[in-house]
């Protein structure tokens, strides 16, 4: 399944570019994109594994850029 | 302006106050160094903490981490005024950086501003304000002056004047009664309307197309892979060779180490590839947004690309360059005046919903009544049969002619022909064609001049009439009686042939998805009608009017030319101060330009691909 969140205070485009780059590596993903002009992620992977694949990824996105919160969208 | 980004304005004033005061202020040793200290720390306080953070992250090579090597190795080489002057400014290119940024994602949000908020929901005679996720096929809703259609539906009641501008780019309202279908995504102007709802908001026009919108950012163009992949290895390059000129000239070649030093830190500064990497993704997304406002909607950057280098151009004949309706071009009869032909054709082909048998009958001045009709029968593939005030009256091709025993004449013309006789003579012969849209030689001729070297039309009609429209439109070639499969095969070789052709196709999406999907860039016409054709394309126009394409393929251009200039100038930039800084005319304050004031005028260059 492929859902999308919402990215609040994403600064930099050169993070987002990484950010992306380290939820690809999360085991279970499939696809992976950050649009830095959207601040949207969307990410393709099983639907049992999807809140444990967020966790890591919300923990990725802290490394990069601390400021950086994902969030479901509405 | 937000209040984080007042408070940082302010931050950033306060620190160029201190700053002022420090170099100007006569004190010497310690009170010097703190009276820079305190300009620093205040405007660079958060890039400090971000930098130790990422570091106990492992992140070395990162843009927080780089600025604060770069200051404090100024201070340690007693360059205070610098030190500071670089972190003031860095933090004001920043600033100036996510204005831009925010304004950039600002204009591009305005342009998805389709979505509607709520349906007015008819609900046992009673109005209420629902979010349209919650409507039901077969509701009514009703729209008021002003609103924006919130599900695609029929009208049952009312009328109006519609924009679709949002939709399709076209300017000019249209003017909707009961009966007619509406998109949502389009605002009422005048009347107040009830729809029938016919689909679901998920499956809606405007939610469709705003799914190909803001999806097409995933399909990354090759110059977008490209640079992120060049991300990767020019940081480490940078900071590597900024470690080389800080090291070996003064080990091997007795260069001063605080010279050198100052230089190397330059390179530190430069080595962030924010310019390119914010600006290129934004400029595709500004072209493919500045293009879905004109009722473009391109599916990708990646297509975006491919469509720039287009050279060669394939239409599909009846629906794209043609109408796709007949109307009648002449009318030979020896033995009535042709009016009457034609009013006697029409009486028969009344009971018919043929294309050819609706052009008759629209264009004949007067149609007998129904009742006066009788015996009706249908000849399939031939025509049609029936009597006309007790007279019996055969409308068909040649085949059906013959097998009532006359023989018209072999008329050798590019049209469709239709006989007609009775049961005594053979009464005349009506000659339809499809017409040429209009504007569609224009679109020729725009599409030369930009360079297109082949235009090809491909039909499955018959050769005579493929070729007069193809002289019409001075075309370079033409296949006719082609089979659906033929055309996917005459594209497969197309596209396969050495000559390296960029092919674009551009059909009004029946029966061609196929084609659509060989092609290097498929264009479907006619909006969001047919699903698979939408599926199969990878730009989809939202009205059936030709010129938009040599205006896709225009804007593709000016896309990518900007990403060039872009690329180009960000790395040009960047390259000259690491030049200049290596042989030691650099300046800090010149490298931090090179760093975030060439990411700022890149956003603005990029911002140019949405007009």
């Amino acid at each position: 399944m492929t859902k999308q969140f919402k990215m609040i205070d994403l600064d930099c485009a050169n993070c987002a570019a990484k950010m992306e780059d380290g939820i690809r590596k999360i085991d279970g993903v499939k696809a992976a994109s950050i649009s830095f002009i959207m601040q949207k992620l969307t990410i393709t992977a099983p639907d049992d594994q999807m809140d444990i694949i967020l966790k890591q990824a919300a923990k990725v996105c802290r490394k990069i850029e601390p400021d950086c919160r994902i969030e479901p969208i509405q | 302006m937000n209040r984080r980004a007042k408070k940082d304005l302010i931050r950033i004033l306060i620190s160029a106050i201190l700053l002022m005061l420090a170099i100007l202020s006569p004190v010497n040793g310690w009170f010097r160094s703190t009276a820079f200290l305190l300009p620093y720390l205040l405007v660079g306080y958060d890039i400090l903490w971000k930098a130790v953070r990422n570091i106990l992250h492992g992140h070395v090579f990162d843009e927080n981490f780089l600025m604060v090597i770069a200051t404090v190795g100024a201070f340690a080489i007693d360059e205070y005024p610098e030190a500071v002057f670089v972190m003031l400014f860095y933090q004001v290119g920043e600033w100036f950086q996510r204005l831009a940024v925010g304004k950039s994602r600002r204009s591009i949000a305005s342009l998805m501003d389709i979505r509607p908020d709520y349906a007015n929901l008819l609900r046992d005679g009673a109005l209420c304000k629902v979010s349209p996720e919650e409507v039901a096929i077969g509701d009514l809703i009703c729209v008021n002056p002003g609103e924006k259609i919130p599900l695609d539906g029929v009208i049952t009641d009312g009328s109006s004047s519609l924009s679709t501008s949002a939709l399709t780019g076209e300017s000019l309202p249209c003017d909707v009664s009961i009966g007619d279908e509406v998109a949502s995504g389009s605002v009422n102007i005048s009347g107040v309307l009830t729809v029938r709802v016919s689909r679901p908001f998920t499956e809606s026009t405007v939610v469709k197309i705003l799914e190909l919108v803001e999806s097409a950012t995933e399909n990354k163009a090759k110059s977008e892979q490209f640079i992120s992949k060049f991300a990767r290895y020019y940081t480490p390059v940078v900071v590597l060779s900024a470690a080389v000129l800080a090291i070996v000239p003064p080990l091997f070649f007795n260069g001063d180490w605080a010279e050198w030093l100052h230089r190397a830190l330059i390179f530190l500064v430069v080595s962030c590839p924010c310019a390119l990497v914010i600006s290129v993704p934004l400029t595709f997304f500004g072209g493919i947004g500045g293009a879905s406002k004109k009722g473009i909607l391109i599916k990708g950057a990646n297509h975006l690309e491919t469509l720039a280098k287009a050279n060669t151009v394939v239409f599909d004949k009846t629906g794209t360059l043609t109408k796709g309706e007949f109307s009648i071009v002449s009318i030979d009869s020896p033995v009535l005046p042709a009016q009457e032909l034609l009013s006697l054709a029409a009486a028969v082909e009344q009971f018919s919903s043929h294309p050819i048998a609706k052009a008759i009958c629209n264009s004949a001045a007067i149609v007998p009544a129904r009742d006066k009709v009788t015996h009706v029968e249908e000849v399939a593939g031939h025509g049609i049969k029936g009597a006309v005030d007790h007279q019996v009256i055969c409308v068909g091709n040649r085949k059906l002619m013959q097998s009532c025993g006359f023989q018209p004449q072999e008329a050798n013309r590019s049209t469709t022909q239709i006989h007609l006789c009775d049961d005594r003579q053979y009464l005349g012969v009506i000659h339809l064609s499809d017409t040429v849209k209009e504007g569609v030689n224009d679109t020729v001729s725009t599409l030369r001049g930009l360079g297109i070297s082949q235009i090809v039309m491909l039909t499955g009609d018959r050769q005579e009439i493929a070729s007069q429209v193809a002289e019409e439109l001075q075309l370079d070639a033409y296949h006719a009686q082609l089979l659906p499969a033929d055309k996917v095969a005459y594209m497969t070789e197309l596209t396969k042939s050495k000559k390296r052709n960029t092919v674009v196709f551009v059909g009004d999406g029946m029966n061609d998805a196929p084609v659509l999907a060989r092609s290097d860039v498929g264009i479907a016409m006619g909006g969001i009608g047919s699903d698979a054709a939408i599926e199969a394309a990878d730009v989809v126009l939202m009205d059936d009017d030709l010129c938009k394409v040599p205006q896709a393929i225009g804007r593709s251009r000016r896309t990518l030319r900007i990403v060039r200039q872009n690329i180009a100038f960000a790395l040009g930039v960047k390259l000259l101060v690491m030049m200049l800084a290596a042989f030691g005319h650099a300046f800090m304050w010149q490298a931090v330009f090179a760093d975030v004031g060439v990411s700022v005028i890149a956003i603005f260059n990029a911002m140019r691909a949405l007009k």
